[in-house]
C-alpha cells in the first residue's frame, strides 16, 4: 500500500564521495538534524547548481540510509551534465534535495523467499531494500548484472545483507550473460517475490520471467521526469487505469498494473 | 509592509503571484512545501469536457535554460474536477482558478458551464494556446476571428471573471489579445509555450512521442516579455503575465512591462517553494524603492 510521507526541500552536506568506478559515484550525504522518514524504493530529486544550460533536478534512487550515521547515500552514474555535474561534489559541498519522493517498494507482511534482480546502476534501490527485507528477517538473494567485472556495484555491502549472484556480459565475473540467463533462475519454484530495477529491456525480461513462472513482481521505472510531485504529469507510465506518473504512483509498479508486453 | 493586492476584472488576488497551470497540479502537490494561502492564485491543471489521456511517453525534454513538454492536456474531465477534485481544494484559502481547454466552441463552453456551478473557483483560465493538442487547443489561439468566437461563446455561458490565455506562436500577438478583449474576456495571460522540437542524434529519433511540444523556462523569457509589454499598451483589460520567471526580480521586470499580475511556471519545478519567495521578493523590491503598493510598478518602464 502507498505510504504517504511528508516531503521534504533540504540541503545535505556531502560527508564523502566514493568513486566505485570511472562513471559512478557514491554520495554519502548528512546534516546536523535527524534526516526525515524514508524507505527503499524511494528516490531523491536532486538540484543541479552551478552548470550552464542545465535547469531541471535530477531523480536518484535511495541506495542507503544509514541511521547510525545520519546518512543517505546516492549512486549516481554519469550520463550526462547533470549527473556529471554531482560526480565532481567533493566532501564538504552541499546539495539541495527534495525527498522522499515516491511510493517505494512493497514489503513483504510474512517472511518469504525473495530476489532482488538489478542490471548497472539500477542496482541501487535494492541495497536498502535488501536492508529492511533484513530486518523483517529475511535473508534475500541479489542477482546483480552488469556489462564486465567493473561495473558490478557495491559487491561487499550487498554481501552483508544476503546472498549475492553476478553475471557479466563478457563473463568477466559471475556467470556469463544476462540476469535472466543465470542459472539460478532455472530451478524450479524458488522464490516468491521478484523485485527489479535496471534497464527497460532487463525489467522487461525479468518481468516476462515473473509472469511466466508466476511469480509476484514489482519493477522500479526511471521515465524522464520534471517536477517529482505528480504536477507536470511528463512521467507517465501507460498503466492497466491508464496513465499514471511514475513520480507518484510509482517509481515501483507490480508487472500486473502495467500494459507491458510480457 | 507595501500593499501587494491587485485587482483583475472581479477578482481580488492578495498579491500579483499565481501559479501556471500544468506546473502545481491542483496545488495539494505542493502543500508539503509552502503555504498555499500565501500565493494571489493557483490555476489548476487544464481541465475539458471529456477526459483526455494525453499523449504517450515521452512528453519532456530538458532543453538549455528550457524544457519542453508534450502532456497534451491529460485530465480526468470537468464533470470528475467538480466532483472529486473541486471538494478536496475549495477551501484552500487562496483564488483557485481553473485553467479551461476544449477542442471545438460546444466543449470549450460546455466545460466553463460546468465550472461556472464551482462557488470557490471565481474564475477560468480559457486555454486557446495548448500546441500540444492535434485537434483545437492553439488552432483557436492563432487567429484573431477564431479567438473571438470561441471567446464570445464562453463569455455567454460563464458570468466570473474570465481569463484568455493566448499564444506565443502567432504573427501577431496584439491583434489577437485586441480581438479577445472585444470579444468580453475580463483579462489575458500570456505566454503559453512556444512550439518547439528536440532531436537526439544518436538514435535519429526525436525525443517526445509528438515530435513538437511546448517550450517553457528561463530560455522563453524575453520572448514573453516583449510580448507582455506590446499586449500591455494596446489593451485596457488587465494583463497576466508568464514565461520562465525563476526570480522576484523576473517578476518585477514583467510588472514594469505592463502585468498586472505573474505566474509562475516550470520554476516550480527546480524549487517547490519559488512561488512564495517571489511573493516575498516583490515586498521587498516594494519597500527598497519606497512604494506603498505593487500597483506603483504595474507599467511602470520608463522608455
Amino acid at each position: 500500500m502507498q505510504q504517504i510521507m511528508k516531503k521534504h526541500v533540504c540541503d545535505l552536506t556531502v560527508a564523502e564521495a566514493v568513486w566505485l568506478h570511472e562513471r559512478c559515484i557514491l554520495l554519502k550525504l548528512t546534516r546536523d538534524e535527524v534526516l526525515p522518514p524514508m524507505k527503499a524504493g524511494q528516490f531523491a530529486e536532486v538540484r543541479i547548481d552551478d552548470t550552464p544550460g542545465v535547469l531541471l533536478r535530477r531523480p536518484i534512487s535511495i541506495h542507503r540510509v544509514v541511521r547510525e550515521k545520519n546518512e543517505l547515500w546516492l549512486l549516481v552514474q554519469t550520463v550526462g551534465r547533470g549527473t556529471q555535474r554531482l560526480a565532481m561534489l567533493q566532501n564538504g559541498d552541499v546539495l539541495n534535495v527534495m525527498l522522499p519522493l515516491g511510493n517505494g517498494f512493497t514489503l513483504p507482511e510474512s517472511p518469504c523467499r525473495t530476489l532482488l534482480v538489478g542490471g548497472g546502476v539500477g542496482v541501487a534501490p535494492l541495497l536498502q531494500l535488501g536492508v529492511e527485507l533484513r530486518a523483517l528477517g529475511m535473508r534475500p538473494t541479489f542477482l546483480l548484472g552488469a556489462r564486465t567485472a567493473n561495473d558490478v556495484l557495491q559487491m561487499r555491502e550487498f554481501g552483508q545483507v544476503g546472498e549475492v549472484c553476478v553475471t557479466t556480459e563478457d563473463g568477466s565475473m559471475g556467470e556469463s550473460g544476462f540476469v535472466t540467463q543465470h542459472s539460478l533462475l532455472k530451478r524450479k519454484d524458488t522464490f516468491d517475490r521478484i523485485y527489479c530495477c535496471g534497464p527497460k529491456p532487463m525489467m522487461m525480461a525479468v518481468a516476462r520471467y515473473a509472469h511466466e513462472h508466476e511469480v509476484w513482481c514489482e519493477v522500479s521505472l526511471e521515465n524522464r521526469m520534471a517536477c517529482g510531485l505528480g504536477a507536470c504529469l511528463c512521467c507517465v507510465e501507460k498503466t492497466k487505469e491508464g496513465h499514471r506518473c511514475v513520480c507518484t504512483d510509482g517509481p515501483v509498479f507490480n508487472i500486473c498494473d502495467l500494459t507491458w508486453p510480457i | 509592509m507595501a500593499d501587494l493586492s491587485v485587482r483583475i476584472g472581479n477578482l481580488l488576488l492578495k498579491n500579483p503571484v499565481m501559479t501556471a497551470s500544468g506546473t502545481f497540479g491542483y496545488g495539494v502537490e505542493y502543500a508539503d512545501f509552502i503555504d498555499l494561502s500565501r500565493l494571489g492564485g493557483i490555476i489548476v491543471k487544464g481541465t475539458t469536457m471529456a477526459p483526455r489521456e494525453g499523449n504517450p511517453y515521452p512528453r519532456m525534454a530538458e532543453t538549455p535554460m528550457g524544457m519542453l513538454n508534450a502532456v497534451g492536456i491529460q485530465n480526468k474531465g470537468a464533470r470528475y474536477f467538480a466532483e472529486k477534485i473541486y471538494p478536496t481544494i475549495k477551501d484552500i484559502d487562496t483564488n483557485m482558478i481553473v485553467n479551461v481547454s476544449g477542442s471545438d466552441i460546444d466543449s470549450y463552453v460546455a466545460a466553463a458551464g460546468v465550472i461556472d456551478e464551482l462557488d470557490r473557483i471565481p474564475a477560468i483560465e480559457l486555454n486557446i494556446s495548448c500546441p500540444n493538442v492535434r485537434q483545437g487547443g492553439m488552432a483557436f489561439g492563432v487567429s484573431a476571428k477564431a479567438a473571438a468566437e470561441v471567446v464570445e461563446a464562453v463569455r455567454k455561458a460563464y458570468r466570473k471573471t474570465l481569463i484568455v490565455k493566448l499564444s506565443p506562436n502567432v504573427t501577431d500577438i496584439v491583434s489577437i489579445a485586441k480581438a479577445v478583449e472585444d470579444a468580453g474576456a475580463d483579462s489575458v495571460s500570456l505566454i503559453n509555450t512556444l512550439l518547439g522540437m528536440a532531436v537526439n542524434a544518436e538514435t535519429r529519433k526525436p525525443i517526445l512521442s509528438t515530435v513538437t511540444g511546448g517550450m517553457s523556462g528561463p530560455a522563453v523569457k524575453p520572448v514573453a516579455l516583449r510580448m507582455v509589454w506590446q499586449v500591455a499598451q494596446a489593451v485596457k483589460i488587465p494583463v497576466v503575465g508568464l514565461g520562465g520567471i525563476m526570480t522576484a526580480t523576473d517578476a518585477v521586470e514583467f510588472l514594469l512591462a505592463g502585468a498586472t499580475a505573474v505566474e509562475i511556471g516550470t520554476a516550480n519545478f527546480v524549487d517547490p517553494t519559488v512561488s512564495v519567495k517571489v511573493v516575498d521578493g516583490i515586498a521587498d523590491y516594494l519597500q527598497r524603492h519606497d512604494m506603498k503598493s505593487v500597483n506603483e510598478i504595474i507599467g511602470g518602464l520608463e522608455t
